[in-house]
């Protein structure tokens, strides 16, 4: 059934440059000296660049680059288009915010940038496949290449912790969704998700055992969305882990989850909507109040970030619940916003710690904004975007998802979701706080800011008002990614 | 229309903005061109806004100088500006009172002082860009930003226990914001647009709204604005807040911000909502009350200055509220002159304090006494001030509150009663106070080598003593111009409550069935306005609009 022809390789393109690149950076590793590891950090960005290029060129013409590929198995569509230019997107920051942090750690090696492209070929995947069998692969590709990045500092015991953790719970999950798929595949005989949702029917002929497999899926799911209760694992890990890769962590597998549920739960399975409705309902209110009550507590950085991001993932699950065009573009556009100020966010983070990261508590931040000024002024934009003010991306993303539930009628979840928003608003501030009003110790790195890092910041930080101030783009384009989950 | 004119509530409310950009490319230790940087453009802006008064055009109600520029198109939001009465009286308050603040602070703030005038100036453009917006969404974004620079005057600047004042004042803010936003994007589903005029237009067809959804709407705008008045229950930030903010801070709380609740009351919540302001109005009213007593008698035992003016900010804004929901016109034209003048005569209080404070560093009363004799004109000025607070003839502070009672008289006695039993005790706390702190021997050897004020402050106090006795000899060239506004806001309320019983009277079950007989709501004042039929639905009787000075 499976022919390879050169159409269906053309629409994978963008994985297979990315996957070209990731074995070219680990071929070339032991030719480049240490004094010159970085150009393997530049090698594996211009991978991510030329995927990128590939992709726009692609999908700016109706043909050969858009449609179904292997058999039904991929699909490259506007919905994918969009979610791997923001894959593509996240990587190149992290790839940018890290280059400086490893060679000042003296973790300087191929294999990271390799293990960051892989995994973003994973969650490539995850956003394009229309197969169940092949969401699965994306979703492995990415797991592993992030188990290994989350542990990536060697000497470091609670990376270790970190990786082993998330291991050892992300295979369980996975397990949860393959179980799923087993299901599926045991009542309809196909795993592909339009042969299948044509078997299971219209929403009078889902049986018991269809809804369990789609609740086995969604707890597969909410492992990497780390939504309530299945969130248990993310403050230790993007603790422990790099914080440049709990930047990835906290963006990229979350983004391809979203993928995956918005085209599995509200493009195939819609029909089953009057079921899933309560469950995403529950998630996204459970979600919010544990992720925001957690943070308040929070003395870590790292850790309060990571709760946060659990909050976040809440506040989009808001926008799924409430489904339609609306409600998708919503989530979409909150992505994209959601992945410059957390990635952002992460990327200073990475850089104030200092050597060993060890300057990760809000006590240390202390005095900053004397010190330094334009970097306490660019995470309190960042901070403040996150907290949802309006002028910048968090405020209008947090409309769009508010805009969309309200229209669907979930007036109660979205007043505790403002509530909850209202919350956070303390222990973000919590950070400025120290910046701005305490003073310190200041025992911050001393080392000025790479230009790399300044770059992604200034991406970061100009994105946030772009998306903030004129959204008009971006807007259109996630209304238009929605298309092929509405035909 | 030259350029000027056709932008001239963008100038004024970017001039600030612009200020606090030039002040960030200075260096930190330029402290004096700093200062007169934020001096030199608030000043402008005071300049272009008391022209933007003079200009304005008493006779025309509904919104002039108008500003539309298309902005973003999912959420379709516009840059929509205009003033009308109401507003154009914020806009000069506000501008009126950061130069001054400016000046207060010349010596006072000596850590970080760059950044200090940077947050002044943004908040201006904040408060000012509330004032000015017409969009709903655009409004909402003043609002919020407004918080930040907020946040940080009381969290730097501030006394010991500031980031707690800080943070409850950000948070308090914005519990009751978000339920607004809440409110704003409904409104929007229901109406298709943020653009204020329209969403009014749309709302005037009686069948949008289900009263049901009405009265939440209401409340979801009433609460972010009554946090912010503070009306009574919702008061417990503000005493902290004040407290704790350094003064300018506190001018700028008690002159601005807390103007921008009964702003959002007269602006959102009569006009959207007529039906509920009615059905809740004599909610309102009793809260209003309670406020005016309860700040009134809390003032009194305070032992702290600043905690003193700060309750009595409470007593005083429980006036404007009650001014404005016994849907009086003289009542409404009173609330809104008591919105400006207790800005004024509030600020200038906490002006007083502060220079108190800064030549003693304590605020508590008994800590002075006898002060007329070692600094004679600090006393004098005191004195002006406090008789305006508590409202004697002849200074601002009488207007608003004579009118106020006159007003809520014809609606309800029992009303005026209790309001000018708040009239006594102001009296009673402030003169009280008054003779505490400057009367009598000096008892404290610490009070008698007190240096008077100096030029500077000589300035500020004799601005707005000068402010104080024109508001209160010649009210007129303020009062003419919120005519329009009032009588048309009246107007849309009582018109409402006419629609309602004509409708009952014919028997007509259906909300649709009462437009299409004809009774639209008007948006602007009409020549002969009908007088409307009191029923059970209004629980205030209602006079004949327009016939009260």
């Amino acid at each position: 059934m499976i022919t390879l022809q050169s159409l269906d390789m053309m629409r994978i393109l963008p994985e297979i440059v990315l996957s070209v690149f990731a074995v070219f950076i680990m071929v070339l590793e032991p030719f480049v000296g240490d004094a010159h590891k970085k150009l393997l950090g530049w090698t594996a960005l211009l991978g991510v660049l030329v995927a990128g290029v590939s992709i726009t060129q692609l999908s700016s013409r109706p043909w050969p680059g858009m449609g179904s590929a292997f058999g039904g198995a991929v699909a490259a569509d506007e919905f994918s288009s969009y979610f791997i230019l923001l894959f593509l997107f996240v990587s190149a920051l992290v790839i940018l915010g890290s280059m400086d942090y490893l060679e000042r750690d003296h973790e300087q090696h191929g294999e990271f940038y390799a293990l960051v492209l892989l995994g973003t070929v994973g969650m490539c995947f995850m956003a394009a496949s229309t197969d169940l069998i092949m969401i699965f692969l994306g979703l492995e590709i990415s797991s592993i290449a992030t188990y290994v990045l989350a542990g990536y500092r060697r000497g470091d015991r609670l990376s270790n912790e970190a990786s082993l953790k998330y291991f050892l719970l992300g295979s369980f999950a996975t397990a949860f969704f393959l179980y799923g798929i087993a299901f599926v595949y045991g009542l309809t005989g196909t795993t592909n998700l339009l042969g299948a949702s044509a078997r299971l029917g219209t929403a009078a002929e889902w049986t018991a055992f269809a809804r369990f497999a789609l609740i086995l899926m969604f707890v597969g799911l909410a492992f990497k969305l780390s939504t309530a209760p299945f969130q248990i694992w993310a403050p230790d890990v993007y603790q422990g882990a790099p914080a440049p890769v709990t930047a990835f962590l906290s963006v990229g597998p979350k983004a391809a989850a979203f993928a995956v549920l918005l085209r599995v739960f509200l493009g195939s399975f819609s029909s089953a909507s009057a079921f899933t409705f309560w469950v995403l309902w529950i998630s996204a209110a459970l979600t919010m109040c544990v992720g925001n009550l957690g943070a308040l507590w929070q003395s870590n950085v790292k850790r309060l970030l990571a709760y946060s991001s659990i909050a976040h993932a809440g506040y989009v699950l808001v926008g799924v619940t409430a489904g339609g065009s609306r409600g998708i573009s919503a989530v979409m556009y909150y992505l994209v916003a959601y992945a410059l100020m957390n990635v952002g966010a992460f990327i200073l983070i990475a850089y104030l710690a200092g050597a060993g990261e060890r300057l990760v508590q809000v006590d240390d931040y202390k005095g900053l904004a004397s010190t330094r000024p334009v970097v306490a002024a660019c995470l309190a934009v960042l901070l403040l975007s996150l907290a949802g003010f309006p002028a910048t991306a968090g405020f209008l993303g947090k409309f769009y998802l508010f805009r969309a539930a309200i229209h669907s009628h979930l007036i109660g979840l979205t007043i505790l979701a403002l509530l909850n928003s209202v919350v956070s608003v303390f222990y973000y501030f919590k950070i400025i706080v120290a910046m701005y009003i305490q003073e310190g110790k200041t025992e911050t790195s001393e080392a000025a800011v790479p230009w790399p890092v300044r770059a992604a910041l200034a991406i970061c930080v100009a994105g946030v008002f772009y998306l903030g101030l004129a959204p008009n783009t971006f807007v259109g384009l996630s209304t238009l990614a929605t298309m092929p989950l509405l035909k | 229309m030259s350029w000027y004119t056709a932008h001239i509530l963008t100038i004024i409310t970017f001039l600030p903005l612009l200020g606090a950009v030039v002040i960030a490319f200075l260096g930190r230790e330029r402290t004096a061109s700093i200062r007169w940087v934020a001096l030199l453009l608030s000043l402008l802006t005071f300049l272009i806004s008391v022209c933007l008064y003079w200009r304005f055009d008493p006779q025309r109600a509904g919104m002039q100088f108008s500003e539309f520029v298309p902005w973003m198109i999912i959420p379709p939001v516009n840059y929509h500006l205009g003033v009308d009465g109401l507003s154009s009286l914020m806009v000069l308050l506000t501008a009126f009172l950061t130069p001054l603040c400016v000046l207060l602070s010349w010596n006072s703030i000596t850590s970080r002082s760059k950044e200090f005038f940077m947050f002044l100036l943004v908040l201006e453009t904040g408060s000012l860009g509330v004032f000015v917006s017409l969009d709903l969404l655009l409004f909402f974004g003043f609002w919020e930003v407004m918080l930040i620079p907020m946040y940080f005057l009381i969290g730097i600047w501030g006394h010991e226990r500031r980031v707690y004042a800080a943070i409850k004042f950000v948070l308090f803010t914005m519990v009751g914001s978000s339920l607004m936003l809440v409110g704003i994007i409904f409104l929007y589903n229901l109406t298709g647009s943020f653009d204020f005029p329209r969403v009014l237009d749309h709302l005037a067809g009686l069948s949008v709204m289900s009263p049901q959804a009405e009265r939440w709407l209401f409340l979801a705008f009433f609460i972010a604005f009554a946090i912010k008045v503070p009306l009574f229950p919702f008061h417990t930030w503000l005493p902290d807040a004040h407290v704790e903010a350094p003064s300018a801070g506190s001018v700028i709380l008690a002159g601005v911000l807390l103007k921008m609740g009964t702003y959002g009351m007269l602006r959102f919540c009569l006009p959207l909502f007529p039906g509920a302001s009615r059905e809740f109005a004599p909610v309102v009213c009793v809260l209003a009350i309670v406020g005016i007593i309860y700040g009134a008698l809390v003032a009194m035992v305070q032992p702290d200055l600043k905690k003193l003016v700060a309750y009595s900010s409470v007593a005083h804004m429980g006036f404007c509220v009650l001014g404005i929901f016994v849907f009086q016109p003289e009542a409404m034209e009173g609330a809104i002159y008591q919105i400006f003048s207790h800005g004024v005569s509030t600020g200038a209080l906490f002006m007083l304090v502060g220079m108190l404070y800064e030549r003693r560093h304590t605020r508590l009363i008994s800590e002075f006494g006898g002060l007329a004799t070692s600094v004679p004109v600090y006393s004098t000025f005191f004195l002006i001030v406090t008789l305006s607070s508590l409202g004697l003839p002849l200074l601002n502070g009488f207007v608003g509150e004579f009118l106020i009672i006159v007003g809520s008289f014809h609606a309800q006695a029992a009303y005026a009663a209790f309001a000018a039993a708040g009239v006594v005790l102001a009296a009673v706390y402030l003169l009280w106070m008054y003779q505490r702190v400057f009367y009598g021997e000096i008892t404290n050897d610490k009070n008698r080598a007190l240096p008077d004020c100096d030029f500077r402050e000589k300035l500020i106090l004799a601005v707005v003593v000068i402010v104080i006795i024109a508001m209160g000899v010649y009210p007129q060239p303020f009062l003419r111009r919120m005519d329009g506004t009032v009588n048309s806001l009246i107007l849309r309320i009582e018109r409402h409550s006419t629609v309602i019983t004509d409708r009952r009277e014919l028997g007509v079950g259906n909300r649709k069935l009462g437009v299409e007989a004809g009774y639209p709501i008007p948006h602007s004042q009409s020549p002969t306005p009908t007088p409307p039929q009191p029923t059970a639905h209004c629980l205030l009787p209602a006079s004949s609009p327009g016939g009260g000075r």
